[in-house]
């Protein structure tokens, strides 16, 4: 199977959030245009061992691609289309953009290059809980990029949002739900603030100067959420993501679908001929690596069909239609009960699963507790 | 008593822990080149990675080693390792049965130690002769004289020769081999008498059965003979005689004196029994050797595979470490809570953890353990007597007159400043003071009557915490007592768990059920509902705590296409789980079955 999506790594950001464990350096300094050359090479070698299909979807991702200047960004889509020359009609070609770093020119670039969706990253509308992750935009910083955006013709727009961040109250999450629902945005994905080691905020919750919110607080903005952006014509239609009907975001379902993918850029993932690998994380690493002619990948592995199946569902069960069982035998020629059958029957005795004759899919129970659910099926594909 | 025999000599080292008892033997084996450069990983004897770890000696080993003495005659010098903890007793002096002497190795800056005492005790019923060592005599807190002094006052022996040594800095090594030649007496035994071998131990080999450890008393026995167990009947033929150099080495004999081992195809482990006598089928002894008295285990306790088709690999795992250690006994049982597994039986707390550890290392079977139980005399109101080693059994209230419990006498030595926070812990303990001896101006010999059921629990953790490790410790079980116990029932989501249940004082009852319900809070993770935990005597629950409801649990980050991360995380979740124990709904991991132990007196 031959990927038929690309997500490009932009390593580079202005600052670093509180929170963020991603690969990404603060820009200033850094060798961007070798950098961006690198890419390019990697793309090259790439592509001459694994010809390309037709095209799907692309995510340039970081890090902050906006950071990028106009002609940066206009060399990076040009040497896109030059290894990637075949596109569908209907790709999703998205670029992620901090609120603030969308200037019309950069805009237009996109435009032109090709792009047709862009992710912000505005994480709350209230100013001091934006100062108070790290955030450098404001509220108003978020507007002005939409409205940007729209006028240069981007109509496909995706707001990201967080909660459970320290002090934020139930209130703050429902002021933000209403101000993001105002600019209609195509679709909107709310992630919950993870503390991971070697963050600014790991530091302060361990010295227990992080007033998050409680579990119980937590769950209320989770269900809050999903209430009010229901109401708001907007579909749940994974774990964290939202949108109006048929703007579900075709690349994130590539991943969630179990399928290939490319991944370029220092630090990235991809999944190419069953197997997984992840590229070396430092610039320089990376750029050394893509320079002396290799693909620069720090980690591979072939996923066992064993693995594959699990992922399908540990993937696969993040969505709200579930798992389809054709889908599944059309994949592995094994039949989903046959293999996973015992898991789910005790995960449906639990109340956290519902079968019927096509899927399996989250109870909304299940939804709450979905890595009880996944955890389920790791190790059990070899047991049946 | 031919020529070859004169030149034998056996012989054991008893000392307490950390006495330096392994460094010498390893300094015995390279002083006669017994082991080359090569082999000298430290502490050669104590072969099993727990034994390393934990610096105890937990089986019998024997090593022959040929020595070239000054007299210029060479000898041959077996050495029986012995272990040095109070829970193994037993071993002890079933490894001094072997032998004719003993080095007693004493610490030079610490002196005679309670567990030296009880072990030298053995080894003087057992009429061997005693070759004093003071073993490390290049700490600079060293006083040999002192030690020696009290070896003579404590013990009773005489010390005036007493080799002044440090098995470290290969230090009075020749010395101990040139006493030990010419103070052991060589071994009795006529070889031209009917064959008597002692069976002192055994271990089971994959490829050969059972390798028998044995000690010739009289007679020869060689490869192609027919031998018989005498208390079994059973009958065998002999296929390989061989001793250990350390190296297991084949040899043609083995006569009258010698120690060594023997192969003769034997499957079932419980065709050997150590203490048994192996003689001739053509031409039997009379009578057997006197043996060993068997000893009944002081604690027990349930265990039980948290995965419940690994059953019949547990069963296996026990019959074998069985064969190893004829001290372990074990029957099968069920709980309500955990399903099949075994009751078992355990000279002590240490036996115990040592037989859990192997179990799940050796034999990678993950288990869980109850907590210990002693053994409790319950009489009841119709006239009879039971005996209840599992809480669970302990018959309703009213059909109870009254409970015994098993007493010890316990002796502790400790340095004085201690006695205060010693004789504190004891009196928790429901100890009964009966006596204090000064050993010397600074040591002090504590005597104290306690209930073993509370030494089981984690008397000698919190004696070594409360002495700063300078306490010793030793007892010995002097028989049964009335006491005030009930028995305490722990409920999980209002279903009484059995193997959580225990006895306790009654007047500990309400503290200790406190303690316990807030420890098992602790320990049980959130699960997706409330649990409440509550401990109950009878019908009356006398304390509960409730672990809340866990919310949610789903990782709503974004990774993009980092599959392997959220992989990894789920991983580690799954991991944790099978470690857990379904108890109806609930999930309780193992060390939630051991809480009664963990429980912080001090608070």
């Amino acid at each position: 199977m031959l990927p038929r999506a690309i997500y490009l790594h932009i390593p580079f950001c202005t600052n670093i959030c509180h929170y963020c464990d991603f690969n990404t350096y603060v820009v200033r300094g850094q060798p961007v245009d070798d950098y961006l050359l690198a890419l390019e090479r990697e793309m090259a070698n790439t592509v001459e061992r694994y010809p390309p299909d037709r095209i799907d979807s692309i995510f340039i991702g970081g890090g902050t691609p906006t950071v990028l200047e106009p002609d940066q960004l206009e060399r990076l889509l040009e040497a896109i289309q030059r290894y990637f020359p075949v596109w569908s009609e209907q790709i999703e070609f998205t670029v992620e953009a901090n609120p603030g770093t969308t200037q019309l020119e950069k805009l237009k670039v996109m435009k032109a290059g090709g792009v047709n969706r862009l992710s912000f990253g505005a994480q709350t509308f209230r100013p001091d809980l934006l100062r108070r992750i790290g955030r450098i935009h404001n509220a108003e910083d978020i507007v002005r990029s939409v409205e940007d955006a729209r006028a240069v013709g981007f109509d496909n727009l995706s707001l990201d949002l967080m909660f459970g961040l320290p002090d934020q109250r139930i209130a703050d999450l429902e002021q933000t739900l209403l101000r993001t629902v105002s600019l209609s945005p195509s679709h909107i994905s709310l992630y919950s603030l993870q503390i991971e080691e070697g963050t600014p905020f790991h530091t302060l919750h361990h010295q227990g100067k992080l007033p998050l919110p409680s579990e119980d607080e937590e769950l209320a903005m989770y269900k809050l959420a999903q209430e009010f952006l229901s109401k708001a014509g907007y579909k749940q239609y994974e774990v964290s993501n939202f949108a109006q009907p048929g703007r579900e975001s075709r690349h994130n379902l590539t991943y969630w679908h179990n399928g290939a993918y490319y991944g370029f850029g220092a630090g990235a993932h991809g999944y190419i001929h069953g197997i997984r690998y992840a590229n070396v994380k430092g610039i320089k690493e990376y750029i050394k690596c893509s320079n002396r002619g290799m693909r620069p990948v720090g980690e591979e592995r072939a996923v066992t069909d064993e693995e594959s199946m699990e992922d399908f569902l540990i993937l696969g069960l993040r969505l709200l239609e579930g798992v389809s069982k054709e889908r599944f035998f059309h994949r592995y020629r094994r039949s989903l009960d046959e293999v996973f059958g015992h898991v789910i029957k005790s995960l449906e005795s639990r109340g956290l699963l519902l079968a019927d004759e096509a899927r399996i899919k989250l109870t909304s129970q299940g939804l709450l507790f979905g890595n009880e659910v996944f955890a389920a099926f790791i190790g059990e594909a070899g047991k049946a | 008593m031919d020529k070859r025999q004169k030149k034998i000599r056996n012989f054991s080292i008893i000392a307490h822990i950390d006495h330096g008892k392994s460094t010498l033997a390893d300094r015995i084996l390279e002083a006669t080149g017994a082991l080359t450069e090569r082999e000298k990983t430290d502490q050669f004897l104590d072969q099993m990675d727990l034994e390393r770890e934990r610096g105890i000696t937990i089986k019998l080993n024997s090593v022959r080693l040929t020595y070239k003495a000054k007299d210029g005659e060479e000898y041959i010098l077996n050495l029986i390792d012995t272990p040095g903890h109070v829970d193994f007793t037993y071993e002890v002096s079933r490894s001094l049965e072997a032998c004719e002497g003993a080095l007693l190795v004493v610490d030079a800056a610490q002196g005679v130690e309670a567990q030296t005492l009880a072990n030298v005790y053995l080894a003087l019923e057992g009429d061997l002769e005693i070759i004093p060592v003071i073993n490390k005599i290049d700490l600079p807190s060293a006083d040999p004289d002192r030690v020696r002094q009290e070896i003579e006052d404590v013990i009773g022996l005489d010390a005036s020769e007493a080799v002044l040594a440090s098995a470290k800095e290969n230090i009075g090594i020749e010395e101990i081999l040139e006493q030990v030649v010419e103070k052991v007496p060589p071994p009795a035994g006529d070889p031209e008498a009917p064959l008597k071998a002692l069976i002192f131990d055994s271990v089971y080999d994959p490829y050969r059965g059972v390798i028998t450890y044995i000690r010739i008393v009289d007679g020869v026995l060689k490869k192609g003979m027919r031998i018989k167990m005498m208390a079994t009947g059973k009958t065998f033929e002999v296929t390989e005689v061989g001793t250990f150099t350390p190296r297991p080495v084949e040899v043609d004999e083995l006569v009258a004196g010698e120690v060594g081992f023997v192969v003769a195809g034997i499957k079932n482990v419980r065709d050997t029994h150590v203490g048994d006598t192996i003689t001739d089928e053509e031409r039997p002894a009379e009578t057997p050797l006197p043996g060993y008295r068997r000893i009944n285990p002081m604690v027990y306790c349930g265990i039980y595979p948290i995965d419940s088709s690994d059953y019949d690999d547990l069963r296996e795992a026990l019959e074998k470490l069985e064969l190893n250690d004829a001290s372990l006994s074990y029957e099968p049982e069920t709980s309500g809570a955990l399903g099949f597994g075994f009751r078992c039986g355990f000279l002590g707390l240490l036996h115990m953890e040592i037989i859990q550890e192997r179990i799940e290392r050796e034999f990678d079977i993950p288990i869980i353990t109850t907590a210990p139980s002693v053994v409790y005399r319950v009489h009841k109101t119709d006239g009879t007597m039971v005996e209840i080693e599992n809480p669970t059994h302990m018959p309703p209230q009213q059909e109870i007159d009254f409970v015994e419990e098993p007493m010890v006498r316990a002796s502790i030595m400790t340095p004085q400043e201690y006695v205060g926070s010693v004789m504190e812990l004891s009196q928790n303990k429901r100890g009964t003071f009966i006596d204090m001896q000064y050993l010397d101006e600074n040591r002090v010999n504590i005597i104290y009557e306690l209930p073993l059921a509370e030494i089981v629990y984690d008397f000698f953790d919190q004696l070594k915490s409360g002495t700063r490790g300078y306490a010793s410790f030793d007892y010995e079980l002097i028989g049964y007592k009335t006491s005030k116990l009930v028995k305490m029932d722990i409920l999980l989501n209002g279903e009484p768990v059995d193997a959580l249940s225990f006895i306790v004082h009654k007047d500990h009852a309400y503290h200790r059920g406190r303690q316990l319900v807030e420890k098992l809070r602790e320990l049980i993770p959130r699960q997706m509902f409330e649990i409440p935990i509550q401990a109950a005597i009878g019908n009356r629950v006398i304390a509960r705590e409730t672990i809340r409801a866990m919310r949610k649990n789903v990782l709503a980050k974004c990774y993009g296409g980092d599959v392997s991360r959220k992989r990894k995380l789920l991983e580690k979740q799954k991991e944790g789980k099978k470690r857990m124990k379904h108890v109806g709904s609930v999930e309780v991991p193992q060390e939630a079955f051991m809480a009664v132990l963990k429980i912080d007196e001090s608070k």
